[in-house]
C-alpha cells in the first residue's frame, strides 16, 4: 500500500512540477505547483513526517503560495498568455545544463547502494522506537529546543528582519 | 523506497533549475527556486526516515529561511514593477552589456 501511494505522490509531485515549468499562465503554474507541495506532504507522510507534512500544507501551500498569488493578482499579471519560455540557444543551453546535472545527480544516488552513505543506515527501527517514545511533535521539539536552540533562536531574528525589510521594501516612495 | 525518493528528489531539482533558466518571469523563476528547495526537502526527509531525526529539523530551518526569502523576494519585485510596470527578467538590463 505504501509502496503504491509513494509512485502515486510521486508521478503527481513530477508531473505537476513539469507543467508549472512549462505552462506560460502565471496562475495555472502556481496553482499546479501547490499540487506538487501537497503530494511531497503526503511523501513526507509515508517517510514518517507527520510534523513537517502538516507545515508542509499550512504554511508552504497555505501561507507561501497565497503570498505568490496574492503579489500575481496585485500586479494583474493573469491575463499574461503570452509565451515566456524563452527559445533558441538559451534554451538549448538550459537542456545541457539540466541534463548535465541530471547525469551527475543520477551518477550519485542510482549507482546500487555503491554511495558511502548507505553504509551508515542503522535502519527505520530506531526512528519508529523515537517516534512511538515521543511522538511525532515532541520527536522533533525536543532536539529544535536543546542542541538546536541558537539556530533557533537565529532564525526568529531572520524572520522579523525579512518582515521589516518586506514592508520597507513594498512601501510606496523609499 | 529510499532509492526511488532520492531520484523524485533529483528530478524535481533538475526540473527547477530548468524553469530557472528558460522562463522570463520573475515571479515564476522564484517559484522554480522554492521547487528546487522543496526537492532537497524530499531527500532530507527520506534520509531522516534512516538517519535520525537532524535532517527533518533542517527541513525545517529551510522552510523558515524559504518564507522570509519569499517575503523579501516578492517585495523587491513589486518594487521592480512600480519602476518598468513589467516582471519580465528581458527588460532588466540596467547591468548588462
Amino acid at each position: 500500500m505504501a509502496e503504491i501511494l509513494f509512485y502515486v505522490f510521486s508521478a503527481v509531485a513530477v508531473g505537476s512540477a513539469i507543467a508549472m515549468v512549462t505552462r506560460s499562465n502565471p496562475v495555472a503554474s502556481l496553482l499546479f505547483m501547490v499540487a506538487t507541495l501537497a503530494s511531497l506532504a503526503g511523501l513526507y507522510v509515508l517517510f514518517e513526517a507527520h510534523f513537517l507534512a502538516a507545515v508542509q500544507i499550512i504554511v508552504y501551500a497555505g501561507a507561501i503560495m497565497v503570498l505568490f498569488l496574492f503579489v500575481i493578482m496585485l500586479l494583474n499579471l493573469g491575463h499574461d498568455y503570452q509565451r515566456d519560455l524563452k527559445g533558441g540557444v538559451w534554451a538549448i543551453l538550459s537542456f545541457i545544463v539540466a541534463g548535465a546535472m541530471a547525469g551527475i545527480l543520477a551518477r550519485q544516488f542510482g549507482g546500487s547502494g555503491a554511495s558511502p552513505i548507505y553504509e551508515r543506515f542503522q535502519g527505520a527501527e530506531r526512528m519508529d522506537a523515537l517516534l512511538a517514545e515521543k511522538g511525532a511533535v515532541g520527536a522533533i521539539a525536543h532536539p529544535l529546543f536543546t542542541d538546536y536552540v541558537v539556530a533557533f533562536e537565529l532564525v526568529g531574528i531572520l524572520l522579523l528582519v525579512a518582515v521589516v525589510g518586506a514592508v520597507a521594501l513594498a512601501k510606496r516612495k523609499v | 523506497m529510499l532509492t526511488e525518493a532520492l531520484v523524485v528528489s533529483a528530478v524535481l531539482f533538475v526540473v527547477g533549475t530548468f524553469g530557472v533558466l528558460v522562463r522570463r518571469n520573475a515571479i515564476i523563476m522564484f517559484l522554480c527556486i522554492e521547487l528546487q528547495l522543496n526537492a532537497a526537502n524530499l531527500s532530507f526527509v527520506a534520509l531522516s526516515r534512516y538517519l535520525g531525526m537532524d535532517g527533518q529539523i533542517f527541513v525545517f530551518f529551510v522552510m523558515t529561511v524559504a518564507a522570509a526569502e519569499a517575503a523579501v523576494g516578492l517585495a523587491i519585485i513589486i518594487s521592480i514593477f512600480r519602476h518598468y510596470e513589467t516582471v519580465s527578467v528581458d527588460n532588466f538590463n540596467l547591468l548588462k552589456w
